[in-house]
């Protein structure tokens, strides 16, 4: 059984359709990468599995449910899932311990004490045990990041969802950010990754998928991607990330 | 120090970092230059009221030493109940704002009437002179002779007025929660938050942060407008200078009346600049 499979899905914004027919299939402990140009649908592709947006047409199966269909719980679907977004968006009017336990309490209702103790043990895993009493505006980049994944991890997910979680970041603030993932990839996480950074993708990614212009161009490990890409437009793609130096 | 530096616009603060009352420049020249320029400004102004011809008539009738004292001593006590329609009604408006912004910003086309209704009420309460409420209510109510409903004056002076700011407060609630990014709330929902609870834990704390300051200004209207509930009867501290008024043939009891208001009103209004001040602070 596949952890997400996307079949068809199509989503517009007004009358402009953004995701033109998606199939996509993410098998348990696999590592996919996004990759295109800004505006190809990666991050829509992301939030239509978090059922952040709703789509128009196919179907999106989260670990062989149905979560498309009318009547789901999406705040149910959506426990199982973490996202981390390019923005961090952390709750700013919280310390980085409550911003961490405030979903596992309300909505797991996990005990304070169990809760907390989970969340000191994660933000410690991740060389953040000293920032939990801080608000988030105390903290650099990387760190609000690193805390955002930790805010995601805390309720168990079976998936993660990166939404270019290292754009928004200082250059020297990356790697810090990417030690994360890679970590968590080597845990065995189920990840969907939208990223530009190519050789992160090609580092870490078991599947490497081509968007462009809303449908999957391209798609294959990513050695074959990144050495042997078959479309004109792939080839384009990374040629322009090439000459930009960052490839 | 350094603490006070940061303190910003409103605080005297020492050194280089002038306030903006005294204006910019350096400390010790504008200071003197200030302090010139408002001897001269107040003092043209005294010369121009003290030397119109209506004045000793007006010193007599609105400033008389002797009628003053005994008013703040009758009044003073009258101001109490002031304060405690007030304190009332500021608990009850603060419930309610919030409730009915909250139904403003409700999504979905069911929930279509609740809005509409929020909407209606803002726009009416909002539109209807306070003075009018008053007496609608206060009169028109108690008339209706219906039994369980309060006939108290007090009680429906109090309530015109939790309706009518209810409504100013609900829309200062609401540009709060609009201004709280979208992303908060995407964010609080992927973690599985509800609609409900993300508003709870998330979307309204921040925005009960922000509005903080319009929201006490709203307070010192309030305080004000405490007023208008004599006209229904109470013998709040307007009404009490209203007898002295009768009594004495004499102004001054509304002149000390009109002080005592201030110097109710004023605490609010530093309290709410150092808010402010505070925030611009956070927000760096």
């Amino acid at each position: 059984m596949s952890a997400v499979e996307l079949h068809g899905v199509r989503k517009s914004f007004g009358s402009e359709e953004v995701l033109h027919g998606i199939d996509l299939e993410v098998g348990e402990h696999e590592v996919v990468c996004l990759i295109g140009a800004s505006g190809s649908g990666k991050s829509t592709l992301l939030r239509c599995v978090n059922l952040l947006e709703p789509i128009d047409e196919g179907r999106i199966l989260v670990g062989g449910e149905e979560v498309s269909a009318p009547g789901v719980d999406a705040d149910r679907v959506r426990r199982g899932i973490g996202i981390v977004f390019q923005a961090f968006n952390l709750f700013p009017h919280m310390t980085v311990l409550r911003n961490v336990t405030l979903a596992p309490r309300e909505v797991l209702k996990s005990p304070r004490a169990e809760a907390e103790s989970q969340a000191l043990e994660l933000l410690g895993r991740f060389g953040l045990a000293d920032r939990a009493g801080d608000y988030p505006d105390r903290l650099s980049g990387g760190q609000q990041q690193r805390v955002a994944i930790v805010r995601a991890l805390a309720m168990r997910p079976q998936l993660m969802l990166l939404d270019e979680v290292t754009s928004a970041l200082d250059p020297e603030l990356v790697g810090e950010v990417l030690n994360v993932v890679r970590e968590l990839a080597a845990g065995g996480m189920t990840m969907l990754i939208a990223t530009h950074e190519m050789g992160f993708a090609r580092e870490i990614a078991s599947r490497v998928c081509f968007l462009d212009g809303g449908v999957i161009l391209e798609q294959g490990p990513p050695e074959q991607i990144f050495s042997a890409p078959q479309e004109a437009r792939t080839q384009q793609f990374l040629q322009r990330i090439v000459d930009a130096g960052r490839l | 120090m350094a603490r006070r530096r940061r303190a910003g616009p409103g605080v005297r603060a020492p050194g280089n970092r002038s306030s903006r009352i005294l204006g910019g420049g350096g400390a010790g020249r504008s200071t003197l230059i200030a302090a010139v320029s408002t001897l001269v400004f107040f003092g043209i102004l005294a010369y121009l009221v003290t030397s119109s011809p209506g004045w000793p008539e007006v010193r007599r009738s609105f400033f008389d030493g002797e009628v003053f004292g005994e008013a703040l001593r009758d009044i003073a006590p009258r101001l109490l109940l002031n304060i405690k329609i007030f304190l009332i009604a500021e608990v009850f408006i603060l419930v309610f704002g919030l409730g009915i912004a909250l139904l403003r910003s409700l999504p979905g086309s069911v929930l279509f009437p609740f809005r509409l209704l929020a909407i209606a009420y803002t726009d009416f309460f909002r539109g209807v002179p306070t003075i009018l409420v008053i007496y609608l209510f206060g009169f028109g109510v108690p008339a209706l002779g219906l039994s369980g409903v309060p006939s108290s004056p007090f009680f429906w002076g109090v309530a015109s007025l939790v309706l009518v700011y209810s409504a100013y407060v609900s829309e200062v609630y609401r540009a709060g929660i609009e201004s709280v990014h979208p992303s908060q709330e995407a964010a609080a929902r992927s973690l599985g938050l509800s609609r409900v609870k993300s508003l709870r834990f998330v979307v309204v704390p921040q925005a009960v942060r922000r509005v903080i300051p319009p929201l006490l200004n709203d307070f010192i209207g309030l305080q004000k407008d405490t007023a208008l509930v004599a006209l229904i009867g109470p013998v709040e501290a307007f009404r009490q200078s209203q007898i002295e008024v009768a009594s004495k043939f004499d102004y001054t009891p509304y002149f000390a009346t009109a002080l005592m208001f201030v110097a109710l009103t004023i605490p609010m209004a530093r309290f709410t600049d150092w808010l402010a001040a505070r925030q611009r602070r956070r927000m760096r």
